[in-house]
């Protein structure tokens, strides 16, 4: 690795350049995840039959649940590689604040899974008959509730990397933290669908977003350095 | 001895009522049996793996 | 002062404690037991709308507090086990969680049972057992995350942060599923409300839930101490003690 200057934005840049990369270098385990959304959301059709009644009223449903659970699938790979090539015991030893740098691993995360599962979300919500009122608000959804999930993914992430079964244990683990976030989330894409006001949702949403982005960094530090120290 | 019959009979919810205050009483009894077990256990094992070292030496 | 807790924060004296504080708590829950049933299924009057069957609440709404006020205490021992590396702390924090899982359990099925002759459905997505279900999630993560960590010490920190994230969420998750519940509700009433409550029938659940506490009191001293010979177990005092029993 190059010899940082210490500046805490060129930490932070460096790192998240670095990931992106090593992200991109490795699209496929960028794509699964999306193919995934792409599966889950068809079994959802094929078991609740092609009318366009029926999937209309669970459309927020379903994309959200899809979404969340393809999010899901993407964390592992936050912090893996870099346990296994020694990366991780080099930023736990850097003389640069290991928060920066999990701030900046959260975020390359981010930019590389939700980007694409914004996009897919789109296309997705079309085809099960989202109707053109809720689209906006589905993206506006998306926007706040991909960050909380790698944020507290991060955390999580952090806490189970290198065990055992962690890919499924992640999961059973950060399901539940998740459930305010799909609710308000399909809540406000359903009331954006009937046309009601959806302000006080998206309010909600963004105070869960301050709250993880406030204490995901520093819980993931901690959980970094207990599992490695 | 009605009186007994009637209180059993819980009114006609005998099988919700007592089953949930049996259920109760088996999660209860297993808290304590169980760990209680597994600190015996824990001492037997110890105890024969130092019987075993004792022998060895 | 400090030195007092630093003597009892040992885990030698722990085991000591335990030893001696498990069968009076053990004892004192007994008596509340048997005071608390005897009000609650034979004393208190049959309800007017629900009959015998409201008896259940008995063990349903001790369970769901007992549910909660566990996940506070486990989450409290294991911060201090983390912030001040008090190995009792540890030792508290992982035995509580099986404790209150069983008491999530036992909310989640007394509250089924009490369901179904009231309201005819074995199951209701209400906003309370839905909230119970998830914080059995939570147990259960917590742990599983304990069981995969082969190293105690650490897995007792990682729980610790985990623990606390949980604890941060459950307000978060509780308000967001009472609200979901409004929202898909409609008209009635929420279903597992308790019924208005008289005098004669709230003293025995006051009492079932005092009784529920001095059973986790002495359980987890139980638990805890069996936690702590584990952790300890190479150490000279647990030899000793194996010492004593071969003899």
């Amino acid at each position: 690795m190059q010899m940082f200057h210490n500046s805490t934005s060129t930490v932070l840049i460096a790192v998240l350049k670095r990931d992106l990369v090593i992200g991109l270098r490795h699209r496929s385990e960028l794509f699964n995840p999306l193919v995934f959304f792409f599966i889950v959301v068809t079994m959802f059709v094929l078991a609740l039959g092609p009318y366009e009644t029926t999937l209309r009223q669970v459309a927020p449903a379903v994309i959200w649940v899809a979404a969340l659970l393809a999010s899901t699938l993407s964390l592992d790979m936050m912090f893996h590689s870099d346990l296994d090539d020694g990366s991780l015991e080099q930023f736990l030893l850097s003389p640069h604040p290991l928060i920066i740098i999990v701030v900046a691993k959260i975020l390359a995360h981010w930019l590389l899974t939700a980007a694409p599962l914004i996009v897919a979300a789109l296309f997705l919500g079309l085809m099960v008959y989202l109707p053109q009122t809720a689209i906006m608000p589905l993206l506006l959804t998306l926007l706040l509730g991909t960050p909380v999930l790698s944020l507290v993914g991060a955390v999580l992430a952090a806490l189970t990397v290198g065990l055992r079964g962690s890919g499924i244990l992640l999961t059973l683990l950060i399901l539940p933290l998740y459930i305010p976030v799909l609710i308000f989330s399909v809540a406000t894409v359903d009331n954006a669908a009937k046309g009601l006001a959806i302000t006080g949702e998206l309010y909600f949403l963004g105070a869960i977003l301050v709250l993880a982005a406030t204490l995901a960094p520093l819980a993931t530090t901690s959980s970094l350095r207990i599992r490695l120290g | 001895m009605s009186s007994l019959q009637s209180f059993l009979h819980m009114g006609g919810y005998a099988f919700y009522v007592w089953s949930a205050y049996g259920l109760s009483f088996i999660v209860l009894i297993l808290n304590v049996v169980l760990p209680l077990k597994r600190e015996q256990q824990f001492f037997r094992a110890l105890i024969k793996r130092k019987e075993r070292v004792s022998k060895n030496k | 002062m400090f030195e007092y807790f630093y003597k009892y924060g040992s885990p030698r004296h722990f085991y000591d404690l335990s030893k001696m504080f498990v069968p009076w708590l053990g004892g004192i829950c007994l008596i509340l037991l048997i005071a608390g049933l005897t009000g609650g299924l034979v004393l208190a009057p049959p309800d007017y709308q629900q009959g015998e069957g409201f008896r259940i609440i008995y063990v349903h709404v001790p369970s769901a507090w007992m549910s909660l006020f566990i996940y506070m205490v486990m989450a409290t021992a294991g911060a201090t086990g983390l912030i001040w590396k008090v190995k009792v702390a540890d030792a508290l924090a992982r035995a509580s969680a099986p404790l209150g899982a069983s008491f999530t359990f036992l909310a989640l099925v007394t509250g089924s049972l009490w369901g179904k002759p009231m309201w005819g459905t074995w199951w209701v997505w209400d906003a309370r057992l839905t909230s119970e279900l998830i914080l059995l999630f939570l147990y259960l993560g917590y742990m599983a995350l304990q069981t995969a960590i082969d190293d105690r010490r650490t897995a007792a920190r990682a729980g610790a942060i985990l623990a606390l994230v949980g604890v941060v969420n459950i307000p978060i998750i509780h308000y967001s599923v009472e609200w979901w519940h409004t929202l898909h509700q409609g008209p009635t009433i929420t279903k597992l409300d308790t019924p208005s409550i008289h005098i004669s029938m709230l003293v025995p659940l006051l009492i079932m839930a005092l009784a529920f506490m001095f059973y986790y009191a002495a359980v987890v001293l139980l638990r805890a101490r069996y936690e702590i010979l584990e952790n300890e177990r190479n150490s000279a005092w647990v030899c000793e003690l194996i010492e004593q029993r071969r003899g």
